[in-house]
């Protein structure tokens, strides 16, 4: 009968529709983004980090990254504590993303230091050197619209102080997206509780090793730590590593928790065995004066 | 014969402008698979892949897909109530304003003014263009049906009115914003609601937009292509209104293990294996109807476009329900998995039954046969080993990364740094673009045989226009 009645069948057809609609999409508001969901300290963008969230936007960094890491161990361990519905509640898009061609950026914020991130977006290859990601230099020739961007903090009701919008008039595009980059996923403290606790005493299984042995071990320093100490560990976003002398357990804890204050990363998801490697070779290195 | 009432001329427009379309999506999509081997192939600030890629996916979408639809559409709406459209000069307007809004879509995109929202990233007054085409299409489509001669509707006029219906309530819903400029709007919805909102649309505006109108083209054009009808007119009913209510069910399986609440992308997750059923009804449906007329697959290439074609809808919608279930997602999403899985489905599927409809189309309304059928031929190899080639290689891509994101050693350390395993993608990114090429050179064949159909006049064919007296 609704075969021969398309009035009929328009409305059946809208009906079952919209029952998943209404149960799976329309629903949901009812306790997403509510009072149950808020979390301390989250906080909205502010005016310098929303213009770089819409750089982000513009130029499709999405396409390429996501930010939500999931409740997985091989998210968790590669990328910091998986992600929770109330950190998103200021984000107008949300920009989850669908694909990791990059890594996921959400508990970007504060794992490297500012210098780290200017470099990298100026010239991606000389710190990752087999990277696929183009250059974004071009964006610091670029100045910022202070009005335009005084009007988007009052379309989206965040707090902000014209002090904060004069600010900007010395800013370029790519200060605001490595503002955006820092503030990524780090409202909440995760970084302090995720700390890799290191428990017993600290051998250093390769104290026998000759050089020989450590030779290829140049590798790793070079695919994790070149980018910011140099490839001759001559130091650039991070300090030199020739001539400072550490103990090895000192070393080692150092590249194992990482220190957050001055934007060393924790590098515990390379496992203990790595980072002794790490520990001996730098060790090595140092007191190799042909190198 | 009342056929000389029909509007063929706006089928004919809708062909070109669609197929012109069809052409700039692969032609970009080859050149961002070559963007993602080499970064110095980006020329910032437009030609990046970052917004390339949109455009890729929207000139895909927007443009060849729903280009085809309505070109197939107005064909078959005619057709099937045998009268002529309600308002030329609607469809008219309809096709002007549909190039204008891919054109602007198109520019708009490459100066970055984006949503970042996939399949849905023009900015809100494109959103408006849209919106006012889908309305007179709608419109147009709706009132021949009204005043149709054949008091029952055929399947394909239920899965019409279906797409017309869920387009329009996904596509508003979606677009919701709060514009700050022209060019520059924020969702009305934020973080997990509107990642929620997001997917619920993104799901089904490939249930909507390209699954109801293949299977609409599907129903129509292989009885007429093999010259027998449906095996099940039963099983098409069932199938129908099994797929228009699950689908909307199901779009939270994009986003398992994300912050959106674990029932709904339980729901998502049940109703995604629910959805063999209604999928493989269709895929019985026309496989059932082949009884007795295998043959046509050596001596009609009609029939095998149309049967590869709804094979890759078979197997998208067995491979969509895996992908959605949570352990798989865990270990496939997010890798080059699934951009394999989106292109079987478009290049495979919907782009087969595509080309099948318009070299079906072709000859009846030009009034002449189809300029070659060797290169016919020739294109379906070519478009079949390209989709072949991309697919498996980014499968195995997404198997291989994913292995080594999962990887840990006996101290519950990783592996693999995520370098070491983006640097492993590279050989498969080298065999996609090569796919990639193959697919286009078949299109380019496909191309220059519609030209030479449209512009080569000699064997004019009246008995092709008369032989279709029937429905």
């Amino acid at each position: 009968m609704w075969e021969k009645k398309p009035v009929l069948l328009l409305v059946l057809a809208t009906a079952a529709i919209l029952v998943g609609t209404i149960i799976t999409m329309v629903l949901p508001f009812a306790w997403v983004n509510t009072e149950a969901d808020r979390i301390e300290g989250v906080i909205p963008y502010t005016a310098l980090q929303q213009e770089g969230r819409d750089i982000y936007i513009r130029d499709g960094c999405n396409n390429c990254h996501s930010q939500t890491v999931r409740p997985l161990v091989s998210d968790v361990l590669r990328y910091g504590e998986y992600s929770k519905s109330g950190e998103f509640v200021y984000d107008r898009p949300f920009l989850w993303g669908s694909k990791r061609t990059g890594p996921d950026l959400a508990r970007l914020g504060g794992k490297y230091p500012d210098a780290w991130h200017y470099k990298h977006m100026e010239s991606p290859r000389s710190m990752v050197p087999k990277t696929n990601m183009p250059s974004y230099g071009w964006l610091s020739e670029n100045p910022l619209d202070p009005q335009m961007i005084q009007r988007k903090m009052e379309t989206l009701g965040f707090p902000y102080t014209t002090a904060e919008i004069k600010a900007l008039e010395d800013k370029n595009e790519m200060d605001a997206i490595v503002a955006y980059m820092q503030k990524l996923g780090s409202d909440i403290p995760w970084r302090e509780s995720a700390k890799t606790e290191i428990v017993g005493d600290l051998v250093n299984p390769y104290t026998d090793v000759d050089h020989g042995t450590m030779e290829p071990w140049e590798e790793l320093y070079q695919q994790n730590c070149a980018a910011c100490h140099g490839a001759h560990m001559e130091g650039e976003i991070g300090p030199e590593l020739v001539g400072e002398d550490y103990d090895d357990e000192i070393l080692f804890e150092i590249i194992y928790t990482g220190i957050e204050d001055n934007g060393m990363p924790s590098f515990s998801s390379l496992g203990t065995d790595k980072v002794w490697k790490l520990v001996n070779f730098i060790r090595y290195y140092r007191q190799d004066e042909n190198h | 014969m009342e056929s000389q009432n029909y509007n063929y001329a706006i089928v004919r427009s809708f062909v070109t402008w669609s197929v012109i379309w069809g052409l700039v999506a692969v032609l970009v999509g080859v050149i961002v698979s070559f963007q993602m081997i080499d970064p110095d192939l980006n020329f910032p600030p437009y030609l990046t892949f970052g917004r390339l890629r949109p455009i890729h996916t929207n000139a895909g979408i927007y443009g060849w897909g729903v280009g085809v639809i309505f070109a197939t559409f107005f064909y078959i709406v005619q057709r099937l109530c045998k009268v002529p459209l309600w308002s030329d000069k609607l469809a008219k307007f309809q096709l002007w304003f549909f190039n204008a809004t891919i054109i602007a879509s198109a520019v708009t995109l490459l100066m970055g003014y984006t949503t970042s929202k996939e399949y849905h990233e023009m900015e809100w007054p494109i959103d408006v263009m849209i919106i006012i085409l889908w309305v007179a299409f709608a419109i147009n489509i709706i009132m021949t049906i009204f005043k149709r001669k054949d008091e029952q509707m055929y399947i394909s006029l239920w899965y019409m009115m279906a797409a017309i219906i869920g387009v329009a309530i996904l596509f508003v819903t979606n677009s919701a914003a709060v514009p700050v400029s022209l060019f520059k709007s924020y969702s009305a919805y934020a973080g997990t609601n509107d990642a929620n909102v997001h997917w619920w649309f993104g799901h089904n505006a490939v249930a909507m937009a390209l699954t109801a109108p293949p299977l609409a083209m599907f129903y129509y054009f292989l009885p007429k292509s093999t010259g027998v009808p449906i095996y099940s007119h039963r099983l098409s009913i069932v199938a129908f209104w099994s797929l228009i209510f699950m689908y909307l069910w199901t779009g939270a399986h994009h986003l398992l293990w994300t912050p959106v609440p674990d029932w709904i992308q339980t729901l998502a997750m049940g109703f995604s294996i629910m959805l063999i059923a209604p999928s493989w009804g269709s895929v019985f449906n026309g496989y059932l109807s082949m009884n007795g007329q295998w043959h046509q697959m050596r001596e009609n290439y009609l029939v095998k476009y149309l049967i590869l074609g709804i094979t890759f809808y078979g197997l998208q919608t067995l491979q969509g329900p895996m992908q959605a279930i949570r352990t798989f997602s865990a270990f496939i999403h997010y890798t080059d998995w699934v951009p394999a899985h989106i292109h079987m489905g478009t290049m495979g599927w919907v782009s087969m039954i595509a080309f099948a409809s318009i070299y079906f189309l072709v000859p009846r309304i030009y009034g002449r046969e189809v300029y070659s059928i060797p290169l016919a031929n020739l294109q379906f190899w070519l478009i079949l080993i390209g989709q072949l080639i991309w697919s498996i290689s980014l499968w195995v891509a997404g198997v291989l990364q994913a292995g080594m994101w999962n990887a840990m050693n006996p101290d519950g350390s990783l592996t693999y740094t995520f370098m070491e395993t983006m640097v492993e993608m590279y050989p498969y990114w080298w065999a996609r673009a090569f796919g990639g090429l193959v697919y286009l050179l078949g299109l380019i064949i496909f191309i220059y045989n519609l030209y030479m159909t449209a512009t080569k006049d000699n064997t004019t064919t009246a008995q092709i226009a008369t032989a279709e007296g029937r429905a």
